[in-house]
């Protein structure tokens, strides 16, 4: 086994309803979807928001778009207008979740490792 | 019954500030049928509700008047329709000025513009109130009783049928108050496919295709993580164009020529934006299931879009209330290596010994370091020791607008009586913000449907 940051294996988009900032994750490739599905339990995405997520994350399925949506209740500090964040819309939240570290197959490791990240530059 | 006819929805606007070259890039690059012009979101109604206060002729998405005034010419000629909630709280009062500008495009006599009016509860909310209709918070169950002296509009959201009636007689412009931003691309689908009111499954696949039109280059590369740093000319990003089918399915698209890219990931992010439980996406006209979408890519800058299903709406409508719910201010102050992070946090704390030795009363105060952990919180960890720069962002919230008044001055003078190595004061005291707060509720239909009005006036 091998540890890659979640970045690697998935992208994601975030938004608001109110309090509850959504987080939908996608698989770059299907085939790592039923990893996400194993791994990124509502349990360990509210452990890993820490004090960020003050109420219930839940997690729904799209398998048809090898995707997960998570509802982070209680993120926003009230949400739209109310909230004094910076991020009071939960734009970027997703990209909070993406810094989570996993523990994958060598083969999968190998294969995921950079695919998130822009490439390094070639020096001219 | 399908007979390969392709209706083009092109999305013109995502929200209210969107680049304004866009819509005149979907008119003039290529074959469009209707133009779809999403404006509001939950926080734009109480805007625009302030707006009307000070002048009873606003309340609407003003920049969409000269927008229309320049494109008006292009979109008689080529008998392109356009679809838009851009009337806010003020529907009418936007069509008027609609008129107006197309008179001074020239288009006199030749163009028709619709108005919906009824979305708009406030003069009824009394009544309503007295009728039993709660209109409890749907998060926390209150009734709105509780704050109905604080309440700054309340507007239903509406679907596909009065913008229909508006179509069917003839309107080349229709022009909404609180329309649901899906219902300005699938309302023109029901026009031109004649689906029933219980056909499901198409009626959920241009939910679909509203979803993805309605926040604009959203879906054709704007703001999207997967290989950003390869999608081409962002400047003159192609916004989404919906090549719709009788039986539902779609292509997403964009003109040729134009930036930004239509693929899988761009789609599926935008799909995937503001979603609740994708199994129940619940709208006026039907509950769409999001996990039955199936994505094809279809060539370059194609999506193809099938599979969707849909089961019938529910008795409700959501009411969209938002009301004054106290004030706050975020000031900010940027502090420079060395130890900037250590100096910002000092601040802080003097700004905070301060607020308190005032005795200020404040519901909530908030210290951020943004370039360090604004938007990631802990899980940035401890910052570096030579972090170049970073900027303190302290907010204040309170029902006690003196308190937050006086929080305003108390960041200026940090500069000289607080940590060194501190600048970017120039943009002057914090402004001092009314919050308008968001209270979702739900009405019966019944109680609002039979209030809807259409009108269709000439240019």
């Amino acid at each position: 086994m091998a540890t890659v940051q979640l970045v690697d294996l998935a992208h994601a988009r975030s938004g608001d309803k109110g309090d509850t900032a959504n987080v939908g994750v996608i698989a770059y490739d299907p085939r790592d979807y039923p990893l996400l599905v194993e791994r990124l339990t509502p349990q360990r995405v509210k452990e890993h928001f820490g004090p960020l997520v003050k109420g219930a994350v839940e997690r729904f399925e799209l398998p048809n778009l090898h995707a997960l949506n998570f509802l982070l209740h209680n993120a926003l500090d009230g949400g739209g207008t109310v909230s004094l964040m910076n991020d009071a819309q939960g734009k970027v939240f997703s990209t909070a979740l993406l810094r989570m570290e996993l523990e994958v197959p060598d083969e999968v490791a190998e294969r995921v490792r950079g695919r998130g990240r822009r490439p390094a530059r070639e020096e001219t | 019954m399908s007979d390969g006819r392709v209706v083009r929805i092109a999305s013109g606007q995502g929200f209210w500030g969107d680049d304004l070259e866009a819509p005149v890039r979907q008119v003039e690059g290529g074959p469009i049928d209707y133009l779809m012009m999403d404006y509001l979101a939950e926080v734009t109604m109480s805007i625009m509700q302030k707006q009307r206060a000070r002048d009873p002729s606003a309340g609407y998405a003003r920049d969409f008047v000269p927008l229309m005034e320049r494109l008006f010419p292009a979109l008689v000629e080529r008998g392109i329709r356009v679809v838009t909630n851009a009337g806010g709280v003020n529907p009418v009062g936007c069509a008027d000025a609609l008129l107006e500008a197309g008179r001074r495009a020239g288009v006199e006599g030749r163009a028709r513009v619709g108005t919906v009016t009824g979305d708009d509860l406030m003069d009824r909310l009394d009544a309503l109130l007295e009728a039993g209709h709660t209109l409890a918070n749907m998060e926390t169950g209150e009734p709105l009783a509780t704050i109905r002296d604080r309440v700054q509009s309340a507007n239903v959201y509406i679907g596909a049928a009065p913008i229909l009636e508006a179509l069917r007689a003839g309107a080349d412009v229709v022009v909404t108050g609180r329309s649901t931003d899906t219902a300005l691309t699938y309302a023109p689908m029901i026009h031109e496919f004649g689906w029933a009111a219980d056909a499901y499954d198409r009626l959920a696949a241009g939910v679909v295709a509203g979803h993805i039109n309605e926040c604009g280059a959203q879906s054709t590369g704007g703001n999207c993580l997967a290989d950003w740093w390869a999608i081409p000319d962002l400047a003159g990003v192609g916004f989404p164009i919906v090549e719709a089918s009788e039986d539902g399915s779609f292509v997403v698209t964009k003109h040729p020529g134009t930036g930004g890219v239509v693929n899988r990931a761009t789609v599926t992010e935008q799909i995937v934006y503001e979603m609740g439980d994708p199994t129940t996406y619940i709208t006026p006209d039907v509950v769409a299931d999001f996990t039955t979408i199936r994505l094809e890519e279809d060539g370059p800058d194609r999506v193809r879009v099938h599979g969707v299903r849909g089961g019938p709406p529910t008795e409700f409508l959501k009411v969209s209330i938002a009301y004054a719910d106290g004030y706050k201010a975020v000031g900010t102050l940027t502090y420079a290596w060395p130890d900037a992070a250590e100096k910002a946090r000092l601040a802080a704390r003097v700004l905070r010994e301060r607020l308190d030795r005032l005795g200020l009363r404040f519901d909530a105060l908030r210290v951020e370091l943004v370039g360090w952990d604004s938007t990631h919180g802990p899980l940035a960890g401890p910052p570096p020791r030579d972090l170049p720069e970073v900027q303190l962002r302290v907010g204040m919230r309170s029902h006690d607008r003196a308190s937050v008044e006086r929080f305003t001055r108390e960041i200026a003078p940090l500069v000289l009586t607080g940590p060194p190595s501190v600048t970017g004061f120039a943009g002057g005291r914090p402004r001092v913000q009314e919050i308008m707060a968001y209270w979702p509720a739900l009405i019966e239909r019944e109680q609002v449907e039979p209030f809807l009005r259409v009108d269709v006036r000439p240019v």
